[in-house]
């Protein structure tokens, strides 16, 4: 019985990423902690969120990505649709249009695309794999185009960059020219100029201000801002556990979700920061190790994209809350508190894992 | 260029060597990363360490205070008076239920104030002081002071309120501000102002202070404090100091406007007066008003329930929103399409039995004279307010050449006037028609619309613009209510200059027809012949009435028959003098039957106190029989 259910739910499971995922959980536990004040209900209720993110996991990663793959163009679809219905009939809240009202559920669909943009471009390259040439990159480059076009349109920046590059992982991971991705960086250099004019009010105060801190110490610099004093104060070692005095009497906004980093970086100084981003390192070596073998080219390109997600978010957090880029709605994975950003980052861990315990299984 | 079928081991090359590539690009970036915590944690450690340690800098915001409200003259608004408010801080206090008991001795404490209280506090979560009590007597100040060292952890708070000095006088115009809500904080989060409003606590909801809360509120300021571990304040490290908002120096006149508000005694309606040559409004008037001071820190239910139930709505700004049929005030109007369209010329002759119709039809659109009034020509078509006159000039020049002549008027469109939530009336036209109830346009829905009625619809803000227009050879100014602007930091005024909207050309002789007629009304034999008479200037008028309720075939209206709110609304719309007009004014009675009797009366108040300066007698007792239109 109990060998049963370890055979079914643990050993799927791959060991270096279980475990390290276990020591960011635990670490994550003891800074939220500290971030909320001593706060036990918000604890308690990330670990309730825990629970279900590795139930989650645990499910994904006994799933044979052959499975997934087959899911992958109905979820695009539905994510499609919904993104489309938000645009039509979406509540507007803070002069976005987010939320997609369903009854008593509250949707934000373009949480959804971020999983379902890279599963669907992979499975599609799956597809195409022996006949592949330029014209399945210009469908790619659609399929990324309309879901981003769409959220962008809401509008919400932060997300859409992150779908974009959730994407892109995907193309250039299944081959796309060095010499086109030269010219598209170019050419983005170049409108970025012309995209000024484009931007809203918002998010060039935002820019501004990121070059300028100390322009709104009452606003958006004020965050980054007391950021930096939290961090820098912190100092090598870090003031240690609870004894941080910028979070603690409120300087810090945010300081359980997308700031928790500067709490984290006051506590426990240089040197939490770098336990932490080695164990980062971890999971997106492994990751790509993962990706090496897996077997299909599905699982391949999605072990890649997801392994750089997990950067992508690590490393956007970090260097905004350290103020080295603007200030973007982007949680930090592991620490950040709240229930939906841990389901999807535990998700693609057991993609992971799911693609190397199916990593022998040749598909047909 | 691409072979057709991928040879898979290049694949798995090239991928592999992706990875290789990808996976250096994320430890160049890590380091990147290192670097700049390194930066901000070894090199700058010590004076990130000082800022965090030494100066635990809380940011308070200063509130700016609110720019004054003022008539042309300086006649003052809207202003900022101080109120003492007793405040608990419920950190400091205690035991909150004993503290109230005691506070009942000397301060008078309601039960709505100490569900108030109870509200604001929860919605604090105990964090800032809350009010107990607002608007503190002089006597209560006093005797709270004595007895302090009894209630730790409450004190009097002083701070800025506004008040508007004027009461129910133009209140709809100068509206009111009240407590920011959800619904505003949206507002000024997708403006990306709500850093602006941290410590304010108040913003326009209406009239002048809405739709000039900008210029109003000023630019607040922040003040850098050293606080103590438990965040009280310490001293002040850096200040940048707020930025009083600006006065608005209205284009009112705050006592014509008393006079314009008084002559309309205790009937409901509006009035609006407009300097034709600038544009500038000097008198807005809806009736009955409010008292603004009510809203400025939350109205009471009862107040509350008492202006929104009332059957006069006195919250209902009916200058700027009141939208009624305009009646035969749009005669004037109508000869000058005529004229200018040459429809018609100035002496040809009508006869008018008492009715309209069309050929073989029986349905007669009857005039307001049983057995009308004979031999008319324009002149007297607008002097006697002849309806029958006008029904088959209407069916002569049809509804879209009608609808085309109105809208240069500035009929069924907004006039541009800086207030928010302006009404736009309506003028048909047969497409409109079509679009709005896919129906076709049919000829009787032209002839009523050539005495103002059917489905054309005017605010008296639209009149008085279309009347100024009329007084000003055809030259549109957009109605402005702010004349000057006064800078709170250089004190430095800039004047407001009229816009222009469009130049209509008439031919003179065409204008000199109407107004001449104009003059007429107010003459003997005119239909405001009671309200012209012995003045000492001359007025160029027209009278109208409005059907609220439609009167069948072959039936009379009969005023005493009708409840009050099913009477007639009375229009008057005048401007004078008529050689040079310096005063456009429209009317608007409503329920109050006889545009000549009830409603010119009004206006001619308006122009006795602004061209003699005078407030005139009541007016003379009206004969039995009085003029119907």
């Amino acid at each position: 019985m109990i060998k049963r259910a370890y055979l079914r739910w643990i050993a799927p499971m791959d060991r270096t990423l279980l475990h390290t995922t276990l020591f960011l959980v635990l670490f994550s536990l003891i800074v939220l902690y500290s971030a909320s004040g001593g706060e036990v209900g918000k604890v308690l209720s990330q670990v309730r969120n825990l629970g279900l993110a590795f139930g989650v996991m645990g499910l994904v990663a006994r799933t044979n990505p052959h499975i997934l793959e087959r899911l992958a163009f109905p979820l695009y679809g539905l994510a499609l649709l919904a993104l489309i219905a938000v645009a039509l009939f979406g509540e507007v809240s803070h002069g976005a249009r987010r939320w997609l009202h369903l009854g008593p559920l509250h949707v934000q669909p373009s949480e959804l695309m971020k999983l379902a943009l890279p599963m669907a471009l992979a499975a599609f390259f799956e597809w195409r794999a022996r006949t592949r040439n330029w014209r399945d990159f210009v469908v790619a480059a659609l399929m990324v185009l309309v879901p981003v076009g769409l959220v962008l349109r809401q509008p919400d920046l932060g997300t859409a960059l992150l779908i974009a590059s959730s994407g892109f992982y995907i193309l250039y991971f299944a081959g796309l020219p060095w010499k086109v991705m030269g010219l598209l960086g170019a050419l983005a250099l170049a409108a970025l100029p012309l995209l000024w004019p484009l931007l809203h009010g918002y998010q060039k105060k935002r820019i501004l201000i990121f070059l300028d801190p100390t322009q709104d110490p009452l606003g958006a610099g004020y965050h980054t801002l007391q950021a930096m004093i939290a961090i820098g104060s912190g100092g090598v070692l870090g003031k240690g556990w609870l004894q941080g005095t910028q979070s603690h009497l409120d300087f810090l906004p945010e300081h359980t979700t997308d700031f928790i980093f500067a709490v984290f970086g006051e506590e426990f100084g240089l040197v939490g920061e770098l336990v932490f981003l080695g164990a980062m390192l971890v999971l997106i070596t492994r990751g790509f190790y993962i990706a090496n073998e897996g077997s299909t080219p599905f699982s391949r390109l999605m072990a890649g994209a997801l392994s750089m997600t997990l950067f992508t978010y690590t490393f956007v957090n970090m260097g905004m809350v350290s103020g080295i880029l603007p200030v973007v709605g982007v949680p930090l994975p592991f620490l950040s508190y709240g229930g939906t950003s841990l389901v999807t980052l535990f998700s693609s861990v057991g993609f992971l894992m799911s693609v190397h315990h199916h990593r022998k299984l040749v598909k047909q | 260029m691409t072979p057709p079928l991928r040879n898979p081991h290049q694949e798995r090359w090239n991928f592999r060597f992706r990875l290789g590539v990808t996976w250096w690009f994320v430890i160049v970036l890590f380091l990147a990363l290192i670097a700049r915590l390194a930066w901000l944690q070894i090199v700058a450690q010590r004076y990130y360490h000082t800022l965090a340690e030494a100066n635990r800098i809380a940011i308070v915001p200063l509130v700016p205070q609110r720019g004054l409200i003022l008539d042309r003259h300086g006649v003052v608004l809207a202003e900022n008076r101080y109120e003492f408010d007793l405040e608990i801080d419920p950190h400091l206090c205690p035991d909150i239920p004993a503290t109230l008991e005691a506070l009942t001795q000397l301060v008078s404490i309601s039960p709505s104030d100490r569900k108030l209280f109870q509200k604001m506090r929860d919605e604090s979560h105990g964090l800032a002081p809350v009010a107990i009590r607002t608007h503190l007597t002089e006597e209560e100040v006093a005797r709270f002071s004595v007895n302090r060292y009894r209630f730790p952890g409450v004190d009097i708070e002083a701070r800025l309120t506004r008040t508007y000095p004027l009461g129910l006088h133009a209140a709809h115009l100068i509206g009111y501000i009240g407590r920011i809500n959800e619904e505003d904080q949206d507002h000024l989060e997708d403006e990306d102002l709500s850093d602006q409003y941290r410590g304010t606590n108040h913003i326009g909801k209406s009239g002048i202070e809405k739709h000039y809360e900008s210029l109003l509120h000023g630019t607040t300021g922040s003040e850098q404090v050293e606080t103590d571990a438990a965040g009280h304040g310490l001293r002040s490290l850096a200040q940048t100091a707020p930025v009083s908002g600006n006065d608005l120096y209205l284009t009112i006149d705050a006592r014509l406007q008393q006079v314009a508000e008084e002559a309309f005694g205790l009937q409901r309606g509006a009035l609006v007066a407009i300097d034709p040559e600038t544009g500038e409004v000097l008198a807005f008037v809806s009736q009955p008003g409010f008292d603004p001071n009510l809203f400025v820190d939350g109205i009471d239910q009862e107040h509350w329930n008492d202006l929104n139930t009332s059957p006069d709505h006195p919250l209902n700004d009916r200058a700027l929103r009141g939208q009624y049929p305009p009646g035969s005030t749009v005669k004037p109007f109508m000869a000058l399409a005529a004229l200018q369209l040459k429809v018609r010329s100035a002496d040809e002759v009508l006869y008018d039995p008492g009715y309209f119709s069309f050929p073989g039809s029986s349905h007669r659109y009857r005039d307001w004279r049983e057995g009308g009034h004979g031999n008319v020509d324009m002149a007297l078509s607008i002097i006697q307010s002849c309806d029958t006159y006008y029904y088959s000039l209407a069916n002569a020049m049809g509804i879209d050449r009608m609808h085309d002549f109105f809208t240069l008027f500035g009929f069924g469109q907004k006039t541009g006037i800086d207030l928010d939530g302006e009404a736009a009336g309506l003028y048909p036209s047969s497409a409109w028609k079509q679009k709005k109830y896919h129906q076709d346009w049919y000829a009787g829905d032209t002839v009523i619309s050539g005495i103002g009625q059917g489905y054309v619809l005017a605010t008296p803000l639209q009149l008085a613009v279309a009347t100024a227009m009329l007084a000003n050879q055809g030259k549109r100014m957009t109605p402005h209510l702010v004349r000057a602007i006064r800078h709170a930091e250089s004190g430095r005024i800039t004047p407001i200059a009229p816009k222009v909207g469009q130049a209509l050309s008439f031919r003179p002789e065409d204008l000199e027809t109407v107004r001449n007629a104009m003059i007429g009304v107010m003459k003997p034999g005119g239909t405001a012949a009671q309200a012209g008479m012995g003045a000492p200037y001359s007025m160029a008028g027209k009278t109208g009435t409005a059907q609220v309720v439609g009167i069948r075939q072959g039936e009379k209206y009969k005023a005493s028959a009708l409840t009050e709110h099913n009477r007639d609304h009375a229009l008057f719309i005048a401007y004078a003098p008529a050689e040079h007009p310096r005063l456009a004014v429209a009317v608007l009675v409503e329920n109050g039957g006889h545009g000549g009797s009830t409603a010119a009366p009004i206006a001619r108040q308006v122009f006795d106190y602004y061209l003699l300066g005078k407030r005139s007698p009541p007016p003379p007792a009206l004969p039995a029989a009085a003029p119907h239109d």
